[in-house]
């Protein structure tokens, strides 16, 4: 079986074509390393084509008191104080370069009045900050490398007669499983060609995974097919680990019907522009759910929350527009407690608030895709929503410098799947620029580690790719299994249900058990058809991936009690600074998920020399600000306030 | 809401194939692609389609619905009439791989011809533009790659001879955006949209225009203008002679 087996030598593999993997190629290559990219779709469809807001850098073309410790402030506080602050560090000082280098490569961004890259607000970012085009900005950034990628092949060509001497795509590819040598270290990857079914082996001593997300374990998810987990359950296979798996982004008004649409993002602009939610008894529920730390700055009455559209200075926001997390956990709760709409989500209604024109003016894409997408006219009725799946946090751990992988030397990783940079909750506009930063991060660091392997390249014992190959044949080879689709849906389900948004650990322990048994079930799949182009077999394979990563999501999630960011625990509702300091590292022994705690570096001086000590003292145990040295360590020290980086900004 | 629609649907690969009749539910507010999601699911696992956002952005999912260049996830149901037969088929423009997947390799072939963008002599954070000129540019990078204007184009759709000699609609857009480029230090794309791209060939019946899901005026503003160019530096000589005399530097 095995004796014909296509095969390909390079010296760089990147497994995803999404914003990291390009930029990682990019690097790799111009490293002077033949590199490989592959692709679970058509070259140029990654998930990336579907982010709109813009990539955060703190360039300061719109305000020029924005800098890199702004940046960096704004992130850590967005993901409350669980960032690895090295990753968001780096984050903040490289974004202007990477996306300054994005011009050179083609990109054409919307532009200031003085001919600059104009930047807009956003939610956490203090400063306008994020580089966009319109609302279609994650397609511009996949297709200027995807342009980028063929011009390189362009220079190939000029210099070899082969475009694809350093740098090819292999489009519609899966890796199933990741090859290494006796002690461990990357030697390789194996897979298939979506289009044959054909198995491919690919020889390469380094590896970057830049597959993104897990979205599609989740019902309701704004990801595409493609985010089952793959890199994150390759990682874990191969021996690495992952980190903050517990913290997912779940956006409080995902569209829930029509089932066409079921999970699309609803831009939070529909409630900022007066939009109101309401549930069955058409009542403004949010006036229910400001939190006591909240009940100062929002609404009390529905009167002086419509006055604030207009008048800001002299009555308070309406409660629609209380933080993500606070949305979303509110119409779960008005779900969980029978007020939902008639499909399992609450009422987002602007028609009744607003005029048809007001609505066309002020909203015309949201109009547009209600329209295009689910003949639902806006300014006629009530949109459905509810909290939808969009970003995992969590991710492979990764040595911040150089993107690679915990435990496992020639594995590197960058994007959404990688963990750490976002703690535990990650601001819009950061997954763009950390797209771009942590994926030429990869690269090089994937050439540097090849370049110091002086030549020698790991091996792989036959036996690997022959139990590779016959874990990809499985699902062929039994009769009267199960089918995958119903297993994928019963996953999707209890995820959805008990490992969601709001959690408590018997709702995890019952997600666990059902997850024990779909693991056992999984091993009896059976696919119709033949190898070609089969998406019941892709999705059995699929699946094996996604319990692996769900498992690691419950049971970090059992283990984490408090609540933070992307992590709510009904039984633990309050953030533990004793938390704070913990990640929870996920591995596998077998099929089996280990979870354990492993403490934070502690932050470098100058950096939290950038917070003054009363925000510290919100997020910090006694024990660390006692022993902080300098000046900021006192908690009642009200003014210490970062020099490099004036604050004139209100920061909300 | 529900009811049972009927569908017929391509069946096969490259050594042929057939229409396979389904009667299938459909619920309020579906799409096609939905459609066919539920025949993967329930009745034909191995159906082959591809797709990816689900939301018109990536142009994964193009096929042809009852003969017209679609995108399978953009097509209300609503559409249709409760009683009217779908017929679902792959691009007829690109070979069949299997049943509603083709292959677009020609794409991406042509997409490689192309000179990449050329940048100028400037630093990286030096460059300046101005919004309304980068706009003209913008309007061509909203394309999604989903092939529907190459498809229908019938350059290539009834003549595949002409597939060796021209581009199609979507690079001609990309010959455009970059010479429309504020800062593209080349000169020469409209010369190559006819030397290399076959831009002659087009008769502006403007298919590709309507058939674009991102409503980008491919013909009007892309390939009309393109033409104009070449055509005028080919055949007016008034401008033959300012440049032959330096007075004009195109």
């Amino acid at each position: 079986m095995t004796a014909e087996l296509e095969h390909y030598d390079y010296d760089v593999l990147i497994v995803g074509a999404g914003g990291a993997g390009l930029r990682a190629a990019i690097a790799a290559r111009e490293a002077g390393l033949r590199t490989a990219i592959i692709c679970k779709s058509l070259f140029g469809k990654a998930h990336t084509v579907m982010a709109e807001g813009g990539i955060a850098a703190s360039m300061g073309n719109v305000n020029s008191n924005d800098s890199w410790q702004v940046h960096f402030r704004d992130t850590m506080r967005g993901g409350k104080f669980l960032n690895s602050w090295r990753m968001a560090e780096l984050h903040a000082k490289e974004a202007p370069e990477r996306v300054w280098e994005l011009e050179t490569y083609g990109a054409l961004f919307d532009r200031t009045p003085d001919g600059r890259i104009s930047q807009r607000n956003f939610g956490g970012h203090e400063y306008p900050r994020l580089a966009h085009v319109g609302d279609r900005t994650g397609l511009e950034l996949i297709r200027t490398m995807q342009q980028k990628i063929v011009s390189l092949q362009q220079d190939d060509e000029r210099e070899s007669g082969d475009p694809e001497s350093r740098l090819k795509v292999f489009a519609e590819v899966t890796i199933t499983d990741l090859l290494q040598d006796a002690g461990g270290a990357i030697a390789g990857a194996f897979g298939y060609w979506r289009e044959s079914g054909r198995f491919v082996r690919f020889n390469a001593p380094a590896v970057v995974l830049a597959t993104g997300g897990i979205g599609k374990s989740f019902k309701v998810t704004s990801n595409s097919w493609e985010y089952t987990g793959d890199g994150h359950a390759l990682a874990l296979r191969a021996g690495s680990t992952l980190v903050n798996m517990e913290f997912i982004q779940f956006h409080p008004t995902g569209m829930v019907w029509p089932p066409s649409v079921k999970g699309i993002l609803v831009t939070e602009s529909v409630r900022g522009d007066g939009g109101v939610l309401k549930n069955s008894e058409g009542r403004r529920f949010m006036f229910d759910y400001v939190p006591d730390v909240f009940r100062g700055q929002y609404a009390q009455t529905e009167e002086e929350g419509d006055r604030w559209y207009t008048d800001p200075d002299n009555n308070k926001r309406p409660p629609e527009l209380l933080p993500r997390d606070e949305v979303a956990r509110a119409i779960n709760s008005e779900v969980k407690a029978g007020r939902g709409s008639p499909h399992g989500g609450v009422f987002l209604d602007i028609a009744s608030r607003r005029t048809p024109e007001e609505i066309l003016k002020k909203l015309p894409s949201m109009h547009h895709q209600f329209k295009e997408l689910a003949d639902v006219d806006i300014t006629k009725e009530p949109m459905e929503v509810g909290p939808t799946c969009h970003y995992v946090m969590g991710g492979v751990e990764v040595d911040p410098d150089t993107a690679a992988a915990a435990r496992v030397p020639g594995l590197f990783a960058a994007g959404e799947v990688s963990g750490g940079m976002h703690g535990s909750n990650r601001l819009g506009g950061n997954s763009l620029s950390d797209l771009l930063v942590f994926g030429a991060r990869a690269g090089r660091g994937a050439a540097a580690y090849v370049q110091s392997l002086g030549g020698e390249r790991p091996s792989v014992d036959q036996a690997v790719i022959d139990a590779a190959a016959a874990t990809a044949l499985a699902p062929f080879e039994e009769d009267g299994g199960e089918n995958p689709y119903t297993l994928h849906q019963e996953m999707q389900q209890a995820m959805n249900d008990l490992v969601g948004i709001i959690r408590t650990a018997e709702e995890i322990e019952r997600a666990l058990a059902k997850l024990e048994e779909l693991k056992a079930r999984a091993h009896h799949l059976t696919v119709e058809g033949h190898r070609q182009f089969n998406p019941g077999w892709h999705l059995a394979l699929d699946l094996r991936n996604m319990l692996a990563v769900s498992e690691c999501v419950a049971r970090a999630a059992l283990l984490r009690q408090e609540s933070r960011g992307g992590h709510t625990r009904d039984d633990y509702p309050t953030m533990d600074p004793h938390w704070r300091g913990r990640n929870l590292i996920c591995s596998l022994d077998g099929d089996a998920v280990s979870v354990v705690e492993q403490p934070m570096p502690a932050m470098r001086e100058d950096l939290l020399a950038l917070f003054d000590g009363a925000e510290l003292a919100k997020y910090l145990t006694p024990a660390e600000l006692a022993a902080m040295p300098g000046p900021a360590a006192p908690a009642t020290a009200p003014t210490a306030t970062s020099t490099a980086a004036p604050t004139d900004g209100s920061g909300a | 809401m529900s009811y049972d629609a009927r569908f017929r649907v391509w069946r096969g690969d490259a050594d042929g194939g057939e229409l396979v009749e389904y009667t299938v539910e459909v619920n309020e507010g579906e799409v096609v692609l939905d459609i066919i999601h539920r025949l993967q699911a329930t009745r034909s696992g191995d159906l082959a389609v591809r797709w990816n956002c689900k939301a018109g952005k990536c142009g994964s999912c193009s096929a042809e619905i009852n003969g017209r260049p679609s995108l399978l996830c953009m097509t209300r149901m609503s559409t249709f009439s409760e009683t009217e037969t779908i017929t679902v088929t792959p691009l007829r423009a690109f070979p069949v791989i299997r049943d509603l997947v083709t292959d677009v390799s020609f794409n991406y072939a042509k997409a490689r011809q192309i000179p990449a963008f050329a940048p100028p002599d400037l630093a990286p954070g030096e460059y300046r533009m101005q919004q309304v000129d980068v706009e003209r540019s913008q309007e061509f990078r909203k394309c999604i790659e989903c092939f529907l204007c190459q498809d229908t184009c019938h350059v290539v759709r009834d003549h595949e001879d002409n597939k060796e000699a021209f581009a199609g609609p979507r690079f001609l857009i990309r010959a455009a955006e970059l010479d429309m480029h504020p800062l593209d230090a080349r000169d020469d794309r409209a010369d190559f949209a006819r030397e290399e791209q076959g831009i002659g060939m087009c008769n502006i019946t403007k298919c590709c225009t309507e058939v674009c899901p991102e409503h980008i005026k491919i013909t009007d503003n892309a390939i009309i203008p393109m033409k104009e160019r070449v055509a005028g530096r080919r055949y007016d000589p008034l401008v033959w002679l300012g440049t032959k005399i330096g007075l004009r530097k195109d």
